[in-house]
């Protein structure tokens, strides 16, 4: 006899309204995508299929110009919030909890915590008074500006990958004579190195994809790709928006789909 | 304690103290410094053409609310004002209801999946979640705006003659919120159902508990710190949010952010910027120690 089956986990309509919000979620995505192949002049019809946008977005001065600008932003930034919460994970974790340790996490997790709008202002005002004084120009600001948002992204992974690490291969290299810093660069660094490319990883998407603190804190003409897109919004828009918008979430993905493989192989 | 151990437990904290110095200095420079500048900035007077004067003023915390009058120099309610207010707090507050709505079912059904293709599911929440916030935003406004996919689909379809006007109102602002901030939402959301014990609705329907009332007396106090923790993650960054009301609520519909934003650039009143984006800040503080007191209170009463 053919019974309905009885499932306890399912509940009336839960999978409807999931499958709903997975296509709501990536409809428009792939709506924007489609439309970067649009051969017509406008956003609004679709006139066949073209590469058009992609080479025009491609020979676009300013594009190129703020491609590479975010580029070299987001490796910084990378690099130097990776560097200093490698060494804020090492200093944080596999030691008796101590006092000031809650103040640091407190520290590092900051700008998690506080609006971004608030911190694009709180910079804008202090490099303001900055350049001011100094006369001082040039990228360094919106560098370390990222360099510190970016550091809380940075520190996640690297300290996960700690805490899950085997200390007793690092007592054995001590027991072998190894000098404390032959047994971090030898045994420490290489346990430690998914952790920190994720952690880098992170931090560069993270960078990459900074809006509103860029906005603020950038001087004239230094428009990374986020801001220059927010600045042709209020303009006339043709598919070229499309076409950069497609070429980055196709970076993104990429790096993603490498973070998830990269964090997922030991567990 | 020997002396020997006394003397690595102090060594251990001086290196701990060490080791996380270059971080320390970035973060006081670059993001916990400069807040204290803006509470400087604050109590001080507008300048003529933006920034400040070297005075020392309540102004700027006056003009939060209450806008003088130019006539006889009296102070009244800023209606303009309240209005924004009033309007980042009901669509936050609006953006995280309709995120749980939705964000539940999505979560449950992520949970509920078998063990193999769960990854996957996780991973199509993900790639929004990370995918950058303008673009998302763009996204939305291809779908939604007059000549866009939505009116032009209703329009071919013969249920409506004209577009439905959705861009630039505080609808498209509440849609947009709402589509780039469900992962926030559900991600936490994911995290409290996997670690629910099924068991217990077996429990539940063994003793003749209907459907809604497993859910409400069974699932729902469970799950309770996901909630919490989701609702956080959607309802502070609403809150702040400056991007979104900007292209979707095409600079009429402002939200607090924009507002901030308007007294940096043509508002040229740098004190009640500064104000604002301090209250912005206790707002979201208050949450989230709201937050903390609660998911504490439940991890040391659970089980």
């Amino acid at each position: 006899m053919a019974t309905k089956t009885f499932s306890v986990a399912k509940l009336p309509g839960f999978t409807t309204t999931a499958i709903i919000v997975f296509i709501a979620l990536y409809l428009p995505i792939f709506t924007l995508v489609a439309y970067s192949f649009n051969a017509s002049q406008s956003v609004a019809v679709w006139g066949g299929f073209s590469w058009d946008w992609y080479g025009k977005a491609w020979a676009n001065d300013q594009v190129k110009d703020a491609t590479l600008r975010s580029l070299i932003i987001a490796v910084s930034a990378a690099l130097i919030s990776t560097a200093v919460a490698t060494m804020a994970a090492l200093g944080t974790t596999r030691r008796k909890a101590f006092k000031g340790q809650t103040f640091i996490y407190v520290m590092i997790n900051q700008p998690l915590m506080v609006p971004e709008i608030v911190t694009a202002v709180a910079l804008l005002i202090m490099f303001g008074i900055i350049k001011q004084a100094t006369g001082i120009q040039g990228l360094g600001y919106v560098i370390f500006a990222h360099a510190a948002f970016c550091i809380p992204f940075a520190y996640l992974p690297i300290r996960a990958r700690l805490e899950g690490m085997d200390l007793s291969l690092e007592t054995a290299a001590a027991d072998l004579y190894a000098t404390p810093w032959q047994t971090f660069r030898h045994v420490t660094l290489p346990l430690l190195l998914p952790g920190v490319i994720a952690g880098a990883m992170l931090a560069f998407v993270i960078s990459l994809d900074d809006v509103v603190i860029t906005e603020f804190v950038k001087s004239g003409g230094q428009d990374t790709l986020p801001t220059y897109m927010l600045g042709q919004m209020r303009r006339q828009l043709t598919p070229e928006i499309n076409a950069i918008s497609s070429m980055l979430l196709a970076l993104t993905v990429v790096l993603l789909t490498a973070f998830f493989l990269l964090t997922r192989k030991n567990d | 304690m020997s002396a020997a151990e006394q003397a690595q437990a102090a060594q251990s904290t001086r290196n701990g103290w060490l080791l996380s110095a270059p971080a320390l200095v970035i973060l006081t420079l670059f993001a916990v410094g400069p807040l204290m500048i803006v509470v400087v900035y604050s109590f001080l007077a507008p300048g003529k053409y933006g920034n400040i004067e070297w005075a020392f003023s309540l102004e700027g915390w006056r003009g939060i609310l209450y806008t003088k009058d130019i006539f006889d120099d009296t102070y009244k309610l800023a209606d303009a004002n309240v209005t924004i207010f009033w309007r980042s707090i009901k669509l936050s507050l609006m953006t995280t209801a309709l995120t749980f709505a939705v964000g539940f079912p999505t979560a449950w059904f992520i949970a509920t999946r078998p063990a193999k293709s769960r990854a996957l599911w996780l991973f199509l929440i993900t790639i929004p979640f990370w995918t950058n916030l303008l673009i998302r935003t763009y996204a939305i406004n291809e779908v939604i705006r007059n000549e866009g996919m939505f009116n032009t689909l209703m329009m071919k379809l013969g249920l409506i003659s004209e577009p439905i006007r959705i861009i630039y109102t505080d609808t498209a602002v509440f849609i947009g919120m709402a589509y780039v901030y469900l992962p926030l939402m559900v991600l936490p959301l994911f995290a409290a159902i996997d670690r629910f014990d099924m068991r217990l609705l077996e429990a539940g329907y063994d003793l003749y508990a209907s459907r809604l009332q497993v859910l409400r007396r069974i699932i729902l106090p469970i799950v309770k710190p996901g909630i919490i923790a989701g609702s956080i993650l959607v309802f502070v960054p609403s809150l702040g949010a400056y991007v979104t009301p900007r292209v979707l609520g095409g600079g009429k519909q402002m939200m607090i952010g924009n507002f901030i934003d308007l007294q940096f650039g043509q508002g040229r009143n740098w004190p009640l910027g500064a104000a604002l984006s301090l209250t912005l800040l206790i707002i979201v503080t208050i949450a989230l120690l709201v937050y903390v007191k609660y998911a504490n209170r439940d991890t040391t009463h659970g089980h």
